[in-house]
């Protein structure tokens, strides 16, 4: 029986052990803002955090997760209200939206290692998320707004 | 219990922000969580029999549901009706979307001009997804049709509405009807100030005469609201905190999920299956046997063995865990290298004419300069970020399906078709689509998962892995392009010879089909606006060895690279500047209707449309070039490393021209740090979503010229995942692209879709000026490492 915590709400799993996180968030807990994209990290939709860190999700088994402290999408800000999610609004940034999760928990991780992140810090970071609606031009204004709004 | 009650997005509040100029209303975050739950399981056809103020429109124009139609709730229409529009007693407007959100932003577009229209509060809209139904007409989301389709409906349905609401209000209060008018959500007396809110004018409303057609008045362009400005995405909110509902976000009772092995090669059958090691993985329930489908097959599923579990990653595990012996069928021996082969020997030999003007072999013969090139342009996969899902149930007899579908109507009667059964009996939903781009219009998921839950007896939910989707799409065409020009000896174009080889979308539909016809050059080959007398466009035979679909703008793709590179190289083989050579190929200002100048078989219409409707109109292909010429500093120069290209395309009855900026580094990688981009679409609605859209066909230019290629070796796809089958990322992907939309009345084009075919050209005519490198095959990949060793291609063609 493995125990964590999901969005600050404790859960158990006594499953497949080899089954990653995304398919347990997915398929158990009906938390479906994480997304399934690739299954190998090589997307990024999936992205979760995890001991406040970005981590694929399709990567992460439930084995290794034993205590672990997950924060979704769903449990990034209690109202939705992060910088990036108010920022992702104000610049229409999503098309069709598939992607956006992953792309907002990523570049959350990304503001809290760099508050002020220069161009070379955002394609660093973000280079591991597809967009296939191309709407990374925005994403990167998106991150940039929030960015200069933050103290 | 109706499954209605997952989908969120039932009758959610349009405006969770208000549109960019208006104030935020205290109404504006109101949400169906607010409603109770037997109300929020109703959907607009439920709550047409609870009354209310009904506007529908369809191919008879404008209709008013009188209470009797309204009484029998889904009462059948024979009129087929597009866009129904209700508003109840508490004012509160519900309007049906007939159309699939998959990125365009056609729910936000649509329900803002019928609200425009009407004088609505945004803040009391809601929109309602339509399931698939003939009452809706055609909802396939398809070939950039919404708004060039419906527009003046849109416009005429809301602003009967208003009519009518103003007639109520001026019977109400007994006054001269010209004395009134709507505004927000009101009808206001002009003498005396007074007013009566919508909702309180339903009922008198739903009595007074329906207004004469020609009496409804659409608003002048000063008076609209929102129509022609920004509107933001009705759906952010839900995007940007992971509750937007896509495909496989929906949980029914008891549901199960299933991963399918499909046939590896397009035509072939499973002969032996042993499932022993499938069945041992914990949480694998049943194996269950898709029969195949004979190719062509169209829309229906590939068929192979499916593995039914307790979660998607018990099905994926036992799904790989099958072995599985394949016959591979008749195309077996498919291969990319030789396949390549074949298309070049198809091109070097005269096609079927799509356009003759003059006399191409003459002109040829007579010239003094001769130009020639030919063009290759691999298999595309879609490769939308949402691979294929959906769910569905069988009970008592019927059919219900939830499912990420650009065409509910296709998908409602190809389940009925596969499943025997009567499409009354089959219901489809439609979730949001997590990208589809011409791959969700063909329902062969939906089906696999009617066949499971019907076999099954459970609800059942088909997850496609990103290697299902990437080995079992409906592949864009691989091309092949061939070219002969002459020049005279001002470097004025005088003959033009284009012909193409590529399997065609028809052989999906229909076996043994000898190749393209000519009508498909339509689509942005023999609709060319130059200025050339003597013209052959031509296409050769190629026959389809694999599943070949629509991708976003479809032949264009490969059309707009070829052309658009071989003006380039025109231009450098005239020694001129190529926006300059461009203007000049594109000629005169004159308006031609094409049917009539020179077309051989080129079908009844164009996208569409009447060919008469849409004359070529070379002005308008100017003006797009002229508008990037001056924005992106064309005459600038840059460094060796760094280079511009251009390129304009007219598809969809848009005009299209962009200038793309490249920086290519010493390893041969290639960046695109700007672009500038013009739009003629004739009449755009939501500017910054045409914006969005012109931006995303840049970049899935990038992914289709760059890096993005689909091979085949004995009949099997060769790639399996984004590491392999590589797209645009961060990194290489603009910091700018700088749109300018055309401002105008005219009757609207598409936008989805025109953007993609000029982008492929300009970036490879970038690349040529950054490096001296000519490129005719793509993707360009690893073409370029090395080239600042290597010795410029300028000024050498193909010879031929
Ligand atoms: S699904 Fe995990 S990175 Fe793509
Ligand atoms: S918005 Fe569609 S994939 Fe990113």
């Amino acid at each position: 029986m493995i125990t964590l915590t999901v969005n600050g709400a404790r859960r158990t799993f006594d499953g497949d052990p080899t089954m990653p996180l995304l398919w347990f968030l997915r398929d158990e807990l009906a938390l479906t803002g994480t997304k399934y994209g690739c299954g190998v990290a090589q997307c990024g939709s999936c992205t979760v955090h995890v001991a406040g860190k970005p981590v694929r999700s399709c990567q992460a088994l439930m084995s290794e997760l034993q205590d672990a402290t997950v924060t979704t999408i769903e449990g990034l800000h209690p109202t939705g209200e992060h910088p990036l999610q108010v920022a992702w609004r104000e610049i229409d940034v999503p098309q069709c939206g598939f992607c956006q999760p992953g792309q907002i928990m990523q570049a959350a991780g990304l503001l809290q290692r760099k508050p002020k992140p220069t161009d070379e810090d955002i394609d660093a970071a973000m280079n591991g998320h597809i967009c296939r609606c191309g709407t990374y031009p925005r994403i990167r204004a998106a991150i940039k707004a929030a960015a200069e709004k933050s103290p | 219990m109706s499954a209605n009650e997952f989908l969120p997005w039932v009758r959610r509040a349009v405006a969770p922000h208000a549109p960019a100029d208006e104030p935020t209303s205290l109404d504006a975050t109101r949400d169906s969580t607010d409603q109770p739950q037997d109300l929020q399981r109703r959907t607009l056809i439920q709550l047409l029999g609870l009354g209310g103020l009904v506007i529908a429109f369809g191919a008879g124009g404008v209709r008013r549901l009188e209470a009797a139609e309204l009484a029998a709730g889904t009462a059948a229409n024979p009129w087929s009706p597009h866009v129904y529009v209700r508003v109840a007693d508490d004012g509160i407007v519900t309007i049906v979307c007939h159309r699939s959100e998959m990125g365009q932003g056609i729910r936000t577009t649509m329900p803002m001009i019928i609200a425009d229209e009407m004088e609505a509060d945004w803040a009391r809209c809601r929109v309602e997804q339509a399931v698939g139904d003939p009452k809706y007409g055609s909802q396939n989301t398809d070939g950039s049709t919404s708004i060039r389709d419906f527009l003046q409906k849109y416009r005429e349905a809301g602003a009967t509405t208003r009519a009518l609401l103003e007639a109520a209000a001026a019977r109400e209060w007994n006054v001269d009807a010209a004395d009134v008018f709507a505004r927000q959500h009101e009808v206001v007396h002009r003498p005396t100030g007074r007013t009566k809110s919508f909702g309180a004018l339903v009922e008198t409303a739903r009595t007074v005469a329906m207004p004469a057609p020609e009496s409804v008045r659409i608003k002048r362009p000063e008076e609209r609201r929102w129509q022609g400005k920004r509107m933001p995405s009705i759906d952010l909110v839900p995007m940007t905190t992971g509750t937007a509902v896509y495909g496989a976000d929906l949980t029914l009772p008891g549901m199960k999920f299933a991963a399918i092995a499909r046939p590896p090669v397009w035509g072939g059958k499973a002969m032996a299956v042993d499932d022993t090691e499938a069945r041992k993985v914990p949480g694998v329930e049943r194996i269950v046997r898709i029969p195949e489908t004979p190719i062509p097959g169209a829309f229906l599923p590939l068929g192979g063995v499916a593995v039914i579990a307790r979660n998607t990653w018990a099905a994926f595990r036992g799904r790989d865990a099958l072995k599985i012996t394949w016959d591979a069928g008749p195309n077996g021996s498919h291969d990319s290298k030789t396949y390549q082969a074949a298309l070049e020997t198809s091109i070097r030999a005269p096609g079927k004419p799509g356009r003759t003007n003059g006399d191409v072999a003459a002109a040829l013969a007579a010239a003094q300069r001769k130009v020639s090139a030919e063009y290759h342009i691999p298999y595309l996969s879609h490769a939308q970020m949402e691979p294929m899902a959906a769910i569905a149930r069988v009970r008592d007899g019927k059919v219900e399906a939830w499912a990420p579908t650009q065409s509910p109507n296709d998908a409602r009667n190809t389940i009925a078709d596969y499943l025997k059964v009567d499409k009354a009996s089959v219901t489809v939903n439609v979730t949001l689509l997590g990208g589809a781009f011409g791959r969700k219009s063909k329902p062969d998921f939906i089906c696999e998962a009617a066949y499971l839950a019907r076999e099954t007896g459970a609800p059942v939910r088909v997850q496609w892995s990103r290697e299902d989707d990437l080995r079992h799409s409906y592949y864009h065409s691989v091309a092949a392009h061939r070219f002969e020009a002459a020049l005279d000896d001002a470097g004025k174009v005088t003959a033009w010879l284009h012909r193409s080889a590529y399997p065609s979308i028809s052989a999906t539909f229909a076996p043994n089909l000898a190749g393209p016809t000519p009508d498909e050059l339509t689509n942005g080959a023999s609709d060319v606006p130059w200025d050339v007398p003597n013209m052959s466009v031509e296409v050769c035979p190629a026959v389809a060895h694999a599943r070949i679909g629509w991708y976003r703008s479809v032949n264009a793709i490969h059309h707009g690279f070829a052309i658009g590179s071989f003006v380039d190289e025109l231009a450098h083989a005239a020694g001129k500047d190529t926006a300059a050579f461009l203007l000049e190929l594109i000629g005169p200002d004159r308006k031609v209707d094409l049917s009539k100048a020179g077309l051989v078989d080129s079908g009844e219409t164009y996208y569409g449309a009447p060919w008469a409707e849409q004359p070529l109109d070379t002005a308008r292909a100017r003006r797009v070039v002229e508008s990037v010429q001056q924005r992106s500093g064309w005459d600038t120069p840059l460094p060796r490393g760094r280079g511009r290209g251009i390129a304009v395309h007219r598809s969809f009855l848009s005009y299209v021209a962009m200038v793309v900026e490249v920086e290519v580094k010493p390893d041969g990688t290639v960046l695109v740090p700007r672009a500038t981009v013009a739009v003629d679409a004739g009449f755009v609605a939501n500017p910054d979503r045409v914006k969005a859209q012109m931006e995303g066909a840049l970049i899935m230019g990038m992914s289709n010229t760059l890096y993005s290629g689909i091979t085949f070796a004995e009949g099997k796809v060769e790639q399996s995942n984004y590491d392999d089958y590589r797209v645009a990322r961060m990194r290489a992907s603009p910091h700018v692209v700088d749109v300018h939309v055309v401002e105008s009345e005219g009757s609207p084009g598409g936008i989805g879709e025109p953007g993609v075919p000029p982008a492929g050209a300009a970036i490879a005519n970038a690349i040529f000026a950054a490096t001296g490198v000519r490129v005719r095959e793509l993707p360009v990949g690893r073409q370029l490492e090395g080239w600042e060793t290597r010795a410029s291609d300028k000024g050498h063609a193909v010879a031929g």
